[in-house]
């Protein structure tokens, strides 16, 4: 399967959302140039999906080994307290965003042990640090709103390089990244190895324990990262509210994706599409002017018919369907 | 001065000291938690009206849970605390807990919530009128465009919750019969400055990038702080281009408005406490019955209010 097939349904879904937004907001593709960077809806959809789509590729990896990771907002939060926290006391742009970083990655760290190493499910692993983070962040910001006014760590959240908000680079960034060293590596294919059966996995030579530590890690840092863009967006460093039930964007973008929660094979480039995917429906729902009672309704629908149709069963009926309503019946292969 | 007039001088200080205040009284108080600035506002405060009238506080920090603050009330009630200050972090399911409280003669009074309970089983309720903070935004705006066509983008509270709800209908209730002024947008930003931002966007990319919006009313300054950045970010100057009118007095708003990007707040006082002790004083010294619902001020503040001083007072407060 080529990477464009395997991407199609998530393209096409895309596509359609785009379509059927125009619908409602007719300018929606309209992209200017003004004052040194681009202008439009589709922009905005590219700037404000950075949060979930980063967390996506951490969560991605953590799915490809049947595992989940709900703490990432809460990780999220933290990260985005400790570097606002050490940038109002005055330690510089470099210290602060290393803090945090170093907090996503301990915060993976103890996700990764509970998991890997004590052998406590994910969900349950993961659930702990979701509902103790948020506590653990407002430890930190005293409860309040760390405000702070560093032009240079704001720059990560609203600055422009190159035409383009830096939140876009920041996930494209990190999206090519990962997927390229999994990809162009053995450890994608390691990932889902232990993915679909990790004591076999083991027997066959692969460290399971730590790579499975790893990928929440990285999935740490991803949120770490998300962290760091929305402090830095609204100056300001919120720990009731910074990523709070993004974790749950982040899964569905998975799902999105195509990827099985049961672990094993998966597509990074998927379940971006998978944020931009939620994301579109977020700006469309804004930009359509319905009434906020709506939202979540209309969210909820769409995603409903977009997995429905993306569903193997559906797939499969469809094919026969139409291979049946064919005059002159090919071979095919039925999924 | 003569030894007589010595005499009635302490007499009188010493029986306006117990009738202004009943010093040392216990007060027990159950507060919902600290999800928000404005609540750690509102335990600072409390603390310090307690202080300064002499009266000894017993706080007890529920973390959003109705059970702990039961608890709390039936801890305050063996006790037997003088008077029981309550946040209620739910409306319903409070009135066992407030008849025990009423069986041991221990006035309660109810901060910045309501309950559904039956309201004999209460002294008063401390509180603000949410409608009426709506009103007074609405009226600012009103003033302050004097006639001319305004296209107002709205940004709700959490869809459904009462705030969201009694703010915008009391914004609507002052524009009616303006109709000058015209909410052409309104959305919810969930009363946080991440939403508030990115739903600002999106009202500016549908307004033709901001240029035939007027104004901005936000149901809360959080909201507002994040739409500032929006407005800025756009290439446009919040406070000028677009009026930015909110609610909740919190000190980072009245940075914006020291720096010219915001125009008015009204505020929510967490100072609940004061009016509460006020009542109890007077209940304590000849058993005066207070209104069921002490309304606190909704005070308007602009630009004109010396706001980096309003800034500097409020920071410590724990916001």
């Amino acid at each position: 399967m080529t990477l464009l097939t395997r991407i199609a349904p998530q393209l096409i879904a895309l596509a359609a959302l785009i379509a059927l937004v125009s619908v409602f907001f007719p300018g929606f593709l309209a992209v200017e140039f003004s004052g040194g960077r681009l202008v439009g809806p589709v922009i905005d959809v590219l700037k404000r999906s950075a949060p979930v789509a980063l967390l996506s590729v951490g969560m991605t990896l953590v799915i490809a080994t049947r595992g989940i990771d709900l703490s990432v907002g809460a990780i999220m939060a933290i990260c985005g307290a400790s570097a606002a926290l050490a940038i109002s006391s005055g330690l510089g742009l470099a210290p602060a965003l290393l803090i945090a970083l170093a907090a996503g990655a301990l915060a993976g760290l103890w996700n990764g042990v509970l998991v890997a190493v004590v052998g406590i499910q994910p969900f349950v692993a993961t659930l702990i640090l979701m509902t103790m983070g948020r506590g653990v962040a407002q430890l930190i910001t005293e409860g309040r709103i760390l405000t702070f006014t560093d032009a240079g760590f704001g720059w990560l959240g609203s600055g422009v390089l190159l035409g383009m908000p830096v939140p876009t680079w920041i996930w494209v960034v990190t999206a090519a990244a990962v997927a390229l060293v999994v990809r162009r590596t053995a450890l994608g294919l390691l990932i889902e190895a232990v993915g679909v059966n990790r004591r076999a996995s083991a027997l066959a030579g692969v460290n399971a324990t730590v790579l499975l530590i790893a990928v929440y890690v990285a999935s740490g840092l991803c949120a770490a990262l998300a962290g760091i863009v929305e402090t830095a967006d609204i100056r300001g460093a919120d720990a009731n509210n910074a990523g709070l039930w993004l974790e749950l964007d982040a899964i569905l973008a998975v799902v999105i994706g195509g990827n099985s929660l049961l672990g094993g094979r998966f597509s990074i480039i998927a379940s971006i599409l998978g944020a931009l995917i939620i994301q579109t429906i977020g700006t469309g729902i804004l930009l359509a002017g319905f009434p906020s009672e709506y939202n979540l309704v209309i969210k909820a629908g769409l995603v409903l018919i977009i997995l429905i149709l993306q569903s193997p069963r559906i797939a499969a009926e469809w094919s026969l369907w139409r291979d049946s309503h064919r005059v002159e019946p090919r071979q095919r292969s039925r999924i | 001065m003569t030894r007589k007039t010595l005499m009635m001088t302490a007499a009188a200080l010493a029986v306006s000291a117990t009738s202004a205040m009943a010093e040392g009284e216990v007060v027990g108080f159950s507060q919902i938690g600290s999800e928000s600035g404005w609540r750690a506002a509102e335990t600072t405060l409390t603390r310090q009206q307690a202080e300064e009238r002499g009266i000894e506080l017993q706080f007890s920090d529920a973390q959003q849970r109705q059970e702990n603050q039961i608890a709390a009330i039936r801890s305050f009630i063996a006790q037997g605390v003088d008077a029981i200050l309550l946040a209620p972090v739910v409306a319903t399911g409070w009135d066992s807990v407030l008849q025990e409280a009423q069986e041991a003669e221990i006035p309660v009074v109810l901060l910045d919530r309501q309950v559904d309970s039956a309201d004999d089983l209460y002294l008063t309720a401390v509180g603000s009128d949410l409608v009426h903070e709506g009103e007074v935004a609405g009226q600012w705006l009103v003033d302050e465009v004097a006639g001319e066509e305004c296209r107002v983008v709205e940004l709700q509270g959490t869809t459904g919750s009462s705030p969201a709800i009694d703010r915008k209908t009391g914004f609507e209730n002052a524009i009616e019969g303006h109709d000058n002024i015209e909410i052409v947008r309104s959305q919810t930003g969930d009363f946080t400055r991440a939403q508030g931002k990115e739903v600002m966007e999106s009202f500016l990319q549908a307004e033709s990038g901001g240029q035939e919006i007027c104004a901005l009313y936000a149901h809360n300054d959080d909201m507002a702080v994040g739409a500032i950045q929006a407005v800025k970010e756009a290439g446009l100057k919040p406070g000028e281009d677009i009026l930015i009118v909110s609610i909740d007095a919190v000190p980072d708003i009245f940075q914006a408005m020291a720096a010219g990007e915001a125009n008015a707040t009204v505020e929510l006082t967490p100072n609940m406490a004061g009016p509460a002790f006020d009542a109890l004083a007077a209940y304590w010294a000849d058993g005066t019955t207070p209104e069921k619902f002490i309304q606190t001020e909704s005070k308007l503040f602009t630009q004109a209010d010396d706001p980096q001083g309003e800034y500097d007072r409020r920071k410590g407060l724990g916001y």
